[in-house]
């Protein structure tokens, strides 16, 4: 209390605790610029920042719904789920993670696949759940994205991943490492009946999902500033011993190495996607 | 302590200096020690027996590693005639941490990949320690398409702590380089079989990796992530290695038990670097058997075999 308060009579002195008036929820804060954003206004901007233009990040199944049209999807292999065939334990045992991550998320694992259409084109279109054990590669994650390529090849349709991860799953040892092999693999099929595959990579994208079918687009893209690379950025500055450059690793960075094809703004999403699977696909000008 | 040995082995180098103590008496001494040379000889084997008959995870992990333990050009003088290196990968750079080139095993043409660890100071520095940057990935990609072109098997021979992680190798594309290996080799049109012969450290190590036999000597291991680096994540302390050794279950009996490798190489007692010789003559056995069963395969039934092989990798409930 200072001295202003302690000289208010009581009944005008008003207590910290109703000021906690305001819903939660309500308002939110970009985490780029710090300028306090009106919920409603976020969703109507696809969680990019309409002062800065920073891309949060989103939900698998938030993604996939604003990127497909609103009719027709269909989820693939929902039913998969993860089994902790190593008993691994560290200081918690993989089991109990998995429960909290699908407790916390909603899903039984990292990767959410959609059948459906963009802008009334077929498409099979898959996108990573970060917040499930940081969008970490395991064996259901491998398997999902295998049948997504399936579906492709059976239906003849085009594939677009969203990828957000840390990279292959540890508790799941050397089977997530061969992921990468296994999803890689698939890839090449796609690529031989000359099925286009637009890989969209967002924050972040690292490690071994970087390293196998995040790389492998026909298209690579990503969106802006969205932090991308195989060795996690403090693994490097301790090998390397120096502060690593502004900007190292981030979209526009792997844009100029030639690393991606293009970046892409959320709110053009569909349009360029769109856009680029039609002429891939020798279709029609939209 | 003797540095010929690993910690876990300092019992026997313990009786192995008492050895040689002995002979050196016995050389300038009337008195015929020769029967407790013999007798001492006997237990220190049995020692190294009992010791190498229950090693920890950790442990394995420490003789991958070990400084002497023979390399990939240890096994290219031992093992191959008439090498010829190949160098570069057309684009960037020659990477000295992958080494590659054309030999013949038992007179019969190859094409043979691997990464170099580095024996010194100097030559550590020169091989970057075994950790390939993305034109080393390239130039074993050139050669493996190369191989294909000329219908010459592969062998690919794995032993790196992983892919490096530099400025320079993320400028020049590390994902994409290791992305690539994966995609072509999983359909490249020629035998491909994978030995690893050390440490096989993460990406680094699978990006040679995929095909259609894959082998591990008996203490070598295979991981996703280091242990050191698996204990700093998920138990926020690299101290904890050992313990992260053995959830992980990186050595060549719990991956085989795992289904995740096709054969085990056994090593002489105590270790590779204890009888390179012998090691080198188990592990061209093991090749002549590996490339005896990808030739009996008709190349179309073997890729496919190698899609199936490497689509049902997981675990997982329906």
């Amino acid at each position: 209390m200072n001295w202003f308060t302690k000289l208010l009579p009581s009944r005008i002195r008003t207590e910290g605790g109703n000021r906690k008036s305001v819903p939660e929820g309500l308002w939110s804060k970009c985490q780029a610029c710090g300028a306090v954003l009106y919920r409603a206004e976020m969703d109507r901007n696809l969680d990019v920042c309409p002062k800065c233009d920073h891309h949060m990040r989103i939900g698998a199944r938030q993604r996939l719904e604003q990127f497909l049209d609103a009719e027709g999807r269909e989820e693939i292999a929902a039913n998969l789920k993860p089994v902790d065939a190593l008993k691994f334990r560290d200081i918690k045992k993989y089991k109990d993670r998995l429960t909290q991550a699908q407790r916390a998320t909603s899903e039984h694992d990292a990767l959410v696949v959609m059948q459906g259409t963009l802008k009334s084109m077929p498409l099979v279109a898959a996108a990573f759940e970060f917040k499930f054990m940081g969008g970490s590669m395991g064996s259901v994650v491998g398997e999902r994205f295998v049948r997504a390529v399936n579906t492709c090849i059976e239906h003849n349709m085009p594939l677009v991943c969203f990828s957000a991860s840390g990279g292959a799953r540890m508790q799941e040892a050397l089977f997530s490492l061969m992921q990468m092999a296994k999803t890689s693999a698939a890839l090449a099929r796609l690529n031989k009946k000359g099925i286009p595959f637009i890989s969209v990579m967002t924050d972040p994208t690292m490690g071994g999902v970087s390293a196998s079918l995040a790389m492998l687009g026909d298209i690579n893209a990503a969106e802006p500033n969205a932090l991308i690379g195989f060795a996690g950025p403090r693994v490097i500055e301790q090998t390397v011993r120096e502060t690593l450059p502004e900007g190292f690793q981030r979209s526009e960075f792997l844009l100029e190495h030639g690393a991606i094809d293009m970046i892409i703004d959320r709110r053009e999403m569909r349009d360029r996607l769109a856009n680029v699977l039609a002429m891939l696909t020798r279709q029609p000008s939209l | 302590m003797n540095l010929n040995f690993l910690d876990f082995e300092q019992p026997i180098a313990e009786l192995e200096a008492k050895i040689e103590e002995l002979r050196y008496v016995g050389s300038d001494n009337e008195i015929n020690i020769g029967e407790e040379i013999q007798r001492l000889q006997n237990k220190s084997r049995d020692l190294t027996e009992s010791i190498f008959s229950n090693l920890k995870a950790a442990q394995i992990a420490q003789l991958a590693r070990h400084p002497q333990r023979p390399y990939f050009l240890d096994y290219i003088e031992q093992l191959f005639t008439d090498f010829e290196e190949l160098h570069g990968d057309r684009a960037f750079a020659d990477d000295n941490a992958i080494v590659g080139g054309v030999a013949r095993l038992d007179g019969r043409p190859l094409m043979v990949i691997g990464q170099q660890k580095g024996r010194d100071t100097k030559e550590k520095v020169r091989r970057n320690f075994g950790m390939p940057r993305p034109e080393g990935y390239r130039k074993a990609l050139r050669l493996m398409h190369m191989a294909e072109r000329f219908k010459l098997p592969v062998l690919t021979f794995i032993d790196t702590p992983g892919a490096y992680p530099g400025v320079g190798a993320e400028e020049r594309g590390q994902s994409e380089a290791i992305a690539r290996n994966l995609f072509e080799m999983s359909a490249l049109k020629t035998p491909i079989i994978t030995t690893v012969i050390g440490e096989g450290g993460s990406g680094g190590a699978l990006a040679i990796g995929v095909g259609d036999r894959l082998m591990m000597l008996q203490y070598s291991t295979y991981s996703v992530i280091s242990p050191e680096g698996c204990a700093s994540i998920l138990w926020k302390s690299s101290d904890k290695a050992a313990e992260a050794a053995e959830a992980m279950g990186l050595t060549a009996h719990r991956l085989k038990e795992l289904g995740l490798i096709d054969h085990i190489i056994s090593e002489p007692l105590g270790g590779a670097h204890r009888d390179p010789e012998m090691m080198a003559a188990n592990l061209r056995q093991a090749l002549l058997e590996s490339l005896e069963i990808v030739d009996a395969t008709p190349l179309d039934k073997l890729l496919e075999q190698r899609y199936t092989k490497l689509i049902r990798y997981g675990n997982y409930a329906e």
